[in-house]
């Protein structure tokens, strides 16, 4: 029998409807390589418990006659950010160390509705706060991939999904949930050579998702191909009455809906995204993605989004400013962290329990939001900002006007080395330049590995598209998969 | 505009977050530096446009107004809401003195 741990979401899930090897077989399998991981410190959680009870349930179904949900079987990673009733859900922050949400996200619960499985609960940046995974209380996550120079860097796997992308990559689960801000899906996935995609704002409830910026927030999923996207976003998305955001729209058939051929498509390639002094891999990646698409049957057109630079300094004051007013309900006082010094009184708790349970990182975007949104600031900082945010938005409906989707890279470099960039706030941001524009239009846009870098590292290629056009994102990231026909995966060394 | 080591003291109170000397010595460049980066905002041209409210169109709904909307969530679930909090008592939650 084939390693079943090389297996993704689809073959898993019609080789156990098959009765190819049994769900229970899967899980355990899964389960061996995440005990067998821990040098990633992907998982802050394991529950191999959980992981094995579905699958069972699963094999007891299909015993029984009964049709398998569309993740029948697939033992699957949770972001643990997504609240897990009964299982401790920490956005890998000391301040939540020990909570049980006492209810289930909405999104979770969809997918143990579709017949999936839990393997644990994966590290991340705290609060989804970080581009790197160096901002959880549990520690650095480990990217299982090392440049080709011989020598054994630890390199970041990405963030703040990065438990979630050094998991599939390292074969630790075939599926993870990612939450996108401003590209926690989609970076994560391109440093790892993987695929994610975030969809439309509203598409996954947020309800149950530890919040960070609640206007930028959703969920996706992170899987070793767009095939399995496809499929578990069908399972995850959905409208929720309890998130007053969520679309009100029926889930459409992502997994029969796709094609790879790019005939009568138009692809946008955004001149702006040409920067100055741009990594000679990733421009060689971008070329290459753009002959690939046109080989595919799509006409290539020049586009422009003119407001592009600022995308990011908007970014940096609307995700902070979300951030400080929905981080303001950790107190010590309904669940999570307290600190009482000796003697103090309510403010001074309040005080020393924030200080106790939020990292650095965490802090410090607390504090600009807080400033920005202060009384004489509010108007320059933040309705400034939203402005321009109206802006970036317009840009892309203008694009989207010659275009049907956008070509660009995910990412400005391939993986770094832990460290590199820890103690400067700016370089780290500067990561996110090519995926911010998207999540602040709201947009869905996904990676796909498209090759490795001269360093033996993965690049990823970033679709966007316009609003609730999943489908020509899916579709275009299959056609990219199809040509560039990307195997690599990391040597196992931990 | 760039922050000194007071108004970020004043921040810090505003956000309830306890800093030492240190750490509020360590936070005023960084914060100056993002601050300073930020600023390039003020270049764009926003004559007439309107701060973005809501990223997708979608309108709010109201949801009937019954007790226990949702299982899990609804009313009558006093224990549970309890269940995390650091120091619960006789159905409270429990807070130090806040009148003298």
């Amino acid at each position: 029998m084939a390693n079943l741990t090389d297996l993704g979401v689809k073959a898993i899930r019609d080789g156990v409807a098959a009765g190819d090897f049994s769900a229970t077989e899967v899980a355990e399998a899964f389960n061996a390589n995440v005990a067998a991981a821990s040098a990633l410190n992907a998982f802050i959680v394991a529950t191999p418990e959980a992981a094995l009870e579905a699958a069972k349930a699963a094999d007891a179904k299909r015993a029984q006659g009964e049709a398998l949900g569309k993740m029948g079987g697939v033992p699957i990673g949770m972001k643990d950010l997504f609240a897990t009733r009964g299982v401790q859900t920490t956005a890998a922050s000391h301040i939540l160390q020990g909570f049980k949400p006492e209810y289930e996200s909405t999104v979770s619960q969809r997918l143990w509705d579709a017949g999936a499985g839990m393997l644990g609960k994966l590290n991340l940046d705290q609060f989804a706060m970080g581009s790197s995974n160096e901002t959880s209380y549990f520690g650095n996550v480990i990217s299982p991939w090392r440049r080709n120079d011989g020598g054994n860097a630890a390199l970041a796997p990405g963030g703040s999904s990065g438990g979630s992308s050094a998991a599939i990559a390292a074969r630790l689960c075939p599926a993870a949930t990612g939450t996108d801000t401003g590209g926690s899906i989609r970076q994560p996935a391109a440093f790892t050579g993987i695929s994610g995609i975030k969809p439309t704002y509203g598409r996954c409830s947020r309800w149950g998702i530890v919040a960070f910026a609640s206007s930028l927030d959703q969920a996706g999923p992170m899987a070793r191909d767009v095939t399995d996207c496809a499929i578990m976003l069908e399972a995850m998305a959905g409208f929720d009455p309890k998130d007053s955001t969520s679309l009100d729209m029926p889930v459409p058939a992502w997994e029969a809906g796709l094609s790879p051929d790019m005939k009568g498509k138009r692809v946008g390639v955004p001149r702006e995204y040409r920067m100055d002094g741009m990594d000679d891999d990733v421009a060689k990646c971008w070329e290459q993605g753009i002959a690939w698409l046109k080989d595919a049957g799509a006409e290539i057109v020049d586009i422009s989004l003119p407001h592009t630079k600022y995308a990011l300094p908007a970014y940096y004051i609307v995700a902070p400013a979300e951030a400080s007013s929905n981080l303001a309900r950790y107190d010590g006082v309904r669940y999570g962290l307290r600190d009482l010094p000796e003697g103090a009184g309510l403010q001074d708790m309040y005080a020393a329990t924030r200080a106790a349970g939020f990292g650095a990182e965490v802090k410090r975007r607390i504090l600009i939001g807080t400033y920005v949104l202060s009384a004489g600031y509010y108007d320059a900082y933040y309705t400034q900002a939203q402005k321009v945010r109206t802006l970036i938005s317009l840009d892309f409906r203008n694009a989207f006007e010659s275009c049907d989707v956008i070509l660009a890279p995910t990412t400005p470099t391939a993986a770094f080395a832990l460290g590199d960039k820890s103690d400067d706030p700016l370089a780290m941001y500067l990561n996110d330049v090519f995926s911010v524009p998207a999540s602040l239009a709201g947009l869905p846009a996904m990676s796909v590995p498209a090759g490795l870098n001269r360093e033996g590292l993965p690049l990823g290629l970033q679709i966007i598209g316009n609003m609730f056009d999943e489908q020509g994102v899916l579709n275009a990231g299959l056609a990219i998969e199809r040509a560039a026909g990307f195997t690599g995966r990391p040597e196992r060394w931990w | 505009m760039s922050v000194d080591t007071e108004t970020v003291a004043r921040i810090a109170a505003l956000a309830r977050i306890k800093l030492g000397d240190g750490e509020l010595e360590a936070m005023v460049p960084e914060l100056n530096g993002i601050l300073a980066w930020v600023e390039q905002l003020g270049e764009v041209d926003v004559t007439g446009v309107e701060p973005m409210t809501a990223v997708i169109p979608n309108t709010l709904r109201l949801r009937d107004d019954v007790i226990d909307a949702d299982p899990l969530t609804g009313g009558g679930r006093r224990d549970a809401v309890l269940a995390n909090a650091p120091a619960a008592e006789h159905g409270f939650f429990g807070v130090p003195k806040v009148i003298e």
